[in-house]
């Protein structure tokens, strides 16, 4: 009874706001002539014909591809080159100066560049958001396995936990809160690329159907395009706060308990 | 079984040499539990690093078992006094206990029974699926000792390991110590800064002088094998060995390594 009293709360804690912020958008926009801000009933109303089954697939599937594909990219190349960068002070120093100056680069700036030597195909579009999302990641993990604790690194060598194995059970699960930190603010930097670079040249994609629609006059039906990607990047936010909550238990059990007792 | 010979440890910094450990030579024998206790600050630490083969000495050779000591051996354990920072808190109570087997590439049921085994004689027979951080201090420490104990060494190295739990905790912890080494015959070389502790726990006493280390003394504990935390403390035998570590231990401080009585002073060498 309490618990279900309790998730009640909870629920009605997340979407308190949101309803509020419709209710107001709903009532604002009612009656409105201008023909850039329809009304929300409007845009509701042409929501399921724009974004019925056929659309889903040819652009909503190719942008979420894309997203995937350069993200994934970005996770592989970034914890690789930032354990690699991390472990060695010699290569640190090496590295960080260059390091410094291409994460200072804006990487929309990127999309014209990219777009010369990969082509307008998926292929560029996932080159550009690896490209963007690579730098928190690589960054966080060198700090992540900088910060690896010096009595924990001499216990796996008293105990022989050397090579791949001190990597598997002791740098990358101690790197663990940081990288996923990184892999945070990937995301919304790859959904944002994801859109520009779709805008620029594509012939499908969510980004690409805004902009169709918006040259297109078909105003309702850019504003449920906006929708849609507001939708996409919450429901991935969600996605990667359940994987964080499982991979980290670990993590947030020993804050909490740490917490407890200081 | 643990021979150290002539051992010296100089650190260089930027502009100055600091002489951590100046002429160390001592010696354990196998089924031996000996107790390494000096002033704070004594290098008590850089001692062990040397023996364990993380650190590498300027001077002087660590023997185990004959063998020099170059990097780590497979047959040396180590419990750390940072019991918090010394388990993995990704791992399982278990899985920290089996990782060093792993390592040796053990057998899965070999692997089972030594951590089955281990946890066992030190009372955590129930926590193998617990988190480390899911135990009080006192527990995890047992964790650690458990982990050292299933690596089946030839020696086990104790650095201050019960500097950082409550008293009670502590008095059993010893007690622990005590038992396991008595029913596994494990050598064990256990360094504390605490007299009572090195007494009540050791069959011999080593005493460190202030750095740069020598040895200031060694004494052997000649109380009973069987001991209590009640009984043992309150024997006139107990009072006198730790008065003469005390007095040892004093003497290291001043700076004395002589130590004769009547001649304070004597053999001051720095401050």
């Amino acid at each position: 009874m309490n618990g279900t009293f309790r998730v009640l709360r909870r629920l009605l804690f997340v979407v308190a706001l949101p309803a509020v912020l419709l209710t107001v958008w709903w009532f604002a926009s009612a009656g409105s002539t201008d023909v850039y801000w329809p009304p929300l009933e409007t845009i509701v109303a042409a929501f399921p014909e724009v974004w019925d089954g056929e659309r889903i697939r040819a652009d909503l599937l190719p942008s979420l591809w894309r997203l995937l594909s350069g993200y994934a990219l970005a996770a592989v190349v970034g914890v690789a080159l930032g354990t690699l960068i991390g472990s060695y002070r010699t290569v640190r120093a090496f590295c960080e100066p260059v390091l410094e100056f291409l994460r200072a680069v804006p990487p929309p700036v990127l999309v014209p560049v990219i777009m010369l030597f990969a082509g307008i195909g998926d292929g560029m579009k996932i080159v550009v958001i690896a490209v963007g999302c690579v730098w928190p990641i690589l960054l966080n993990t060198v700090e992540g396995v900088r910060a690896v604790d010096p009595v924990m690194t001499e216990t796996a060598r008293c105990y022989g936990v050397g090579g791949a194995a001190r990597l598997r059970h002791l740098v990358l699960p101690s790197a663990s809160p940081q990288i996923f930190a990184g892999l945070r603010q990937s995301l919304s930097i790859g959904i944002i690329l994801m859109v520009i670079s779709e805008m620029f040249a594509a012939s499908n994609g969510l980004g690409f159907a805004i902009v169709q629609f918006q040259r297109g006059f078909a105003i309702p039906g850019m504003w449920t395009g906006i929708l849609v990607l507001g939708l996409l990047g919450f429901l991935l936010s969600v996605v990667f706060q359940l994987v964080e909550r499982r991979v980290l238990s670990w993590y947030h059990g020993l804050r909490d308990s740490s917490r407890r007792s200081p | 079984m643990l021979d150290v010979r002539g051992l010296r440890k100089v650190y260089e910094g930027s502009g100055r040499t600091v002489e951590a450990v100046r002429d160390l030579t001592f010696s354990v024998a196998a089924g031996e539990l000996v107790c390494l206790v000096g002033p704070s600050g004594c290098g008590k630490t850089t001692l062990l690093k040397c023996m364990s083969g993380l650190l590498a000495p300027t001077g002087g050779e660590v023997l185990l078992d004959g063998r020099r000591v170059t990097g780590p051996p497979p047959g040396m354990a180590f419990v750390f006094q940072e019991y918090g920072r010394s388990l993995f808190p990704w791992m399982r109570v278990g899985q920290n206990v089996e990782l060093p087997l792993k390592q040796k590439g053990m057998a899965k049921e070999r692997r089972r029974a030594l951590v089955a085994d281990a946890l066992e004689s030190v009372g955590l027979a129930d926590a193998a699926k617990a988190y480390p951080w899911q135990l009080s201090g006192g527990m995890q420490q047992r964790v650690a000792i458990a982990r050292a104990l299933a690596y089946e060494p030839q020696v086990l190295l104790m650095d201050e390991p019960f500097a950082a739990v409550d008293a009670q905790t502590r008095a059993d912890l010893e007690d622990l110590v005590r038992r396991l080494w008595r029913e596994r015959g494990i050598t064990v070389l256990f360094v504390t800064h605490d007299i009572d502790e090195a007494v009540y726990l050791g069959e011999r006493v080593v005493v460190l002088s202030a750095s740069p280390t020598v040895v200031q003394e060694e004494l052997v504990v000649d109380l009973p094998v069987e001991r209590d935390q009640l009984n043992t403390r309150v024997q006139p035998r107990f009072a006198e060995l730790r008065t003469r570590v005390y007095e040892q231990i004093q003497a290291a401080k001043r700076g004395s390594v002589s130590a004769a009585p009547g001649a304070p002073g004597a053999g001051v060498e720095k401050e």
